[in-house]
């Protein structure tokens, strides 16, 4: 598999009198995949997504997408590479999914532009390819959890970036709408687009990722394939409780004992 | 809203900010409350004098400054990502009212330098209070701002009342109370002139930047990935808006409620969007202070401060708001 995102010998922390991040840490991410990365919390999956964003400089370390370093993309042509589905997204203002999709556009348009006929259509086949036409009258703040996911992914469609990070994308939904977004995804990568997801379910990693990175305190502890690294030794070690991989009709599930 | 159906509604607003100008050329107490006939301006060179020298400056001065002010408001609204923000938020209202009072005390009672002094001062409020907000420690930069905001108005609101304690209670008191209850029964085509750089300038370029104000007002990091240049395009709106702000409260003194109350009108009308709210929101803000500047010259014999107006109307127009759950007020981010 061809890397599209490469990391080497990342160090950060967010303030000289704060505790180091992320230490030493190395990483490969494949293109046109979905990577998983796995790991307690508070172990950097975050800021590690910022990183790659371009959002945090590393304090050491070289970090590369397509080829190309950070700091050799301008910032335009970076929104343009790399799309973000934060953990969090916060919109203060009673925006309709279609005004918050659309915004999905700015990467295309310098600072004094408003939206064209091609943006606004490029928003509508978003909108449509995320399976969530019907609410674009809709205020995002009247819309359900799940409903509000799959607008963020609109808007990062919207965007048209080879590349998706996504924080945590299925965190308090239910499983339908877990089902839902794991399948965009996976059909994201088939497509020929990158995503990498942050969760804390490895059930869901398996479900709809290729890559898997396992990260704890700071570092890449596995990463690799599936079987390489979603074992019960590696889980069992970083969670610190006792954790069962079983392998069904071919699936792997992941379990976790009474312990 | 349909793009046709708003521009529908805008140019309908043009049309009715245009007539509320025309009607507020005649309203006044000459020759008689509430005003005079249209033909008295053909007949009367005493009337014609009124309406050129004193009522149309004063006019163009209350449009610009209800423009200004709903969109300093919208704008600072979005990008503090807190709809409870206002122009004043910053200490500029504060600082610039310290400016006049410096100058009415200690430097020169001329209205010219009492507006470079409140225009002076209101800048010196906001980039001090910026300086404070990067030495904080703690939190996002809008909670920095906040905090800082609310310190710098304290110390310049603190500054304002040991001069209003110090002035000469026989000239120079009534002077500086009638300049901060807000007012604009002084201006002239010079005052005129003097604002009308700044305010331009804060309205087009908030009314250029209108669409990307709403990516302005998402968390940072979506911000940041959707491309824009977080410092710099949110110090350019500060810049264009509190300096319009500053300049304007320099010859009326403090207005407050309108940069708060009209974008939520705006955006209970026309929606979230800054892209059509915003525009809106600058009519809807210039009409406002037209009719309540037309209101401060002939209810009673003698001029009401527009800024008591504009409170009192501003406040009964919030309650109505909050009780019919206009305003839509998150919880959390």
């Amino acid at each position: 598999m061809d890397k599209i995102i490469s990391l080497e010998g990342i160090h950060f922390q967010y303030d000289p009198l704060d505790p180091v991040v992320l230490t030493d840490l190395s990483l490969d991410i494949p293109s046109e995949t979905v990577t998983a990365i796995l790991g307690p919390n508070g172990t950097g999956k975050t800021t590690l997504l910022h990183i790659l964003l371009g959002l945090l400089k590393p304090s050491q370390g070289t970090t590369r997408v397509a080829g190309k370093q950070h700091r050799d993309y301008s910032r335009q042509e970076l929104s343009r590479l790399i799309g973000l589905v934060p953990q969090f997204e916060g919109i203060p203002f009673n925006f309709s999914v279609y005004e918050y999709v659309l915004l999905g556009r700015s990467p295309y348009l310098n600072p004094f532009q408003l939206p064209g006929e091609e943006d606004h259509k490029i928003a509508c086949d978003a909108l449509d390819a995320a399976g969530i036409l019907q609410l674009a009258e809709k205020p995002v703040m009247e819309i359900s959890g799940g409903e509000r996911q799959l607008v963020h992914i609109a808007r990062v469609f919207t965007q048209q970036t080879p590349i998706l990070l996504l924080d945590e994308p299925t965190a308090h939904l239910d499983l339908q709408n877990q089902n839902r977004i794991l399948n965009l995804l996976k059909k994201l990568a088939a497509a020929g687009s990158t995503a990498v997801m942050t969760t804390h379910d490895p059930n869901a990693a398996i479900f709809a990722a290729e890559y898997f990175v396992l990260m704890n305190k700071g570092q890449v502890a596995a990463q690799g394939q599936v079987d390489d690294v979603i074992t019960a030794e590696n889980l069992s070690g970083i969670y610190q409780t006792p954790i069962r991989v079983e392998k069904q009709n071919g699936h792997i599930m992941v379990v976790m004992d009474k312990a | 809203m349909a793009k046709k159906k708003y521009y529908k509604i805008l140019l309908i607003a043009c049309g009715g900010i245009f007539a509320v100008l025309l009607i507020s050329i005649l309203v006044g107490r000459y020759p008689n409350p509430p005003g005079m006939p249209p033909r008295l301006l053909f007949s009367d060179p005493l009337a014609r004098q009124l309406v050129l020298r004193l009522r149309m400056p004063r006019l163009l001065t209350a449009l610009f400054l209800g423009m200004v002010l709903a969109a300093a408001g919208s704008v600072l609204q979005m990008i503090f990502r807190n709809p409870l923000v206002e122009p004043g938020f910053l200490g500029v209202s504060q600082g610039a009212a310290f400016g006049a009072a410096v100058s009415i005390l200690w430097l020169n009672p001329h209205p010219l330098i009492i507006e470079l002094s409140a225009t002076f001062f209101g800048l010196l409020a906001l980039a001090v209070t910026y300086l404070i907000s990067t030495r904080i420690r703690y939190g996002g930069w809008i909670l920095r701002l906040i905090l800082s905001g609310v310190a710098v108005s304290a110390l310049f609101s603190a500054g304002v009342g040991v001069l209003k304690f110090i002035a000469d209670p026989l000239t120079e008191l009534p002077e500086l109370t009638f300049w901060l209850l807000g007012g604009l029964y002084h201006v002239t085509w010079r005052d005129f002139l003097f604002v009308l750089p700044f305010a331009l300038t804060g309205v087009v370029v908030v009314l250029a930047m209108r669409w990307r104000v709403n990516l302005l007002s998402l968390n940072d990091e979506t911000a940041f990935s959707l491309g824009a240049s977080l410092t710099k395009e949110r110090l350019i709106l500060l810049v264009v808006t509190v300096s319009a702000t500053a300049a304007l409260t320099a010859i009326s003194g403090i207005i407050g409620w309108i940069g708060l109350i009209i974008p939520h009108i705006s955006r209970r009308i026309f929606g979230a969007s800054a892209e059509k709210s915003l525009p809106a929101a600058m009519l809807l803000g210039g009409t406002f202070s037209m009719i309540a500047d037309d209101l401060a010259r002939t209810v009673l014999p003698g001029e009401i401060p527009l800024g008591i107006l504009t409170s009192a109307i501003g406040a009964v127009l919030f309650i109505y708001l909050m009780i019919s759950m206009g305003i839509k007020v998150r919880s959390h981010g």
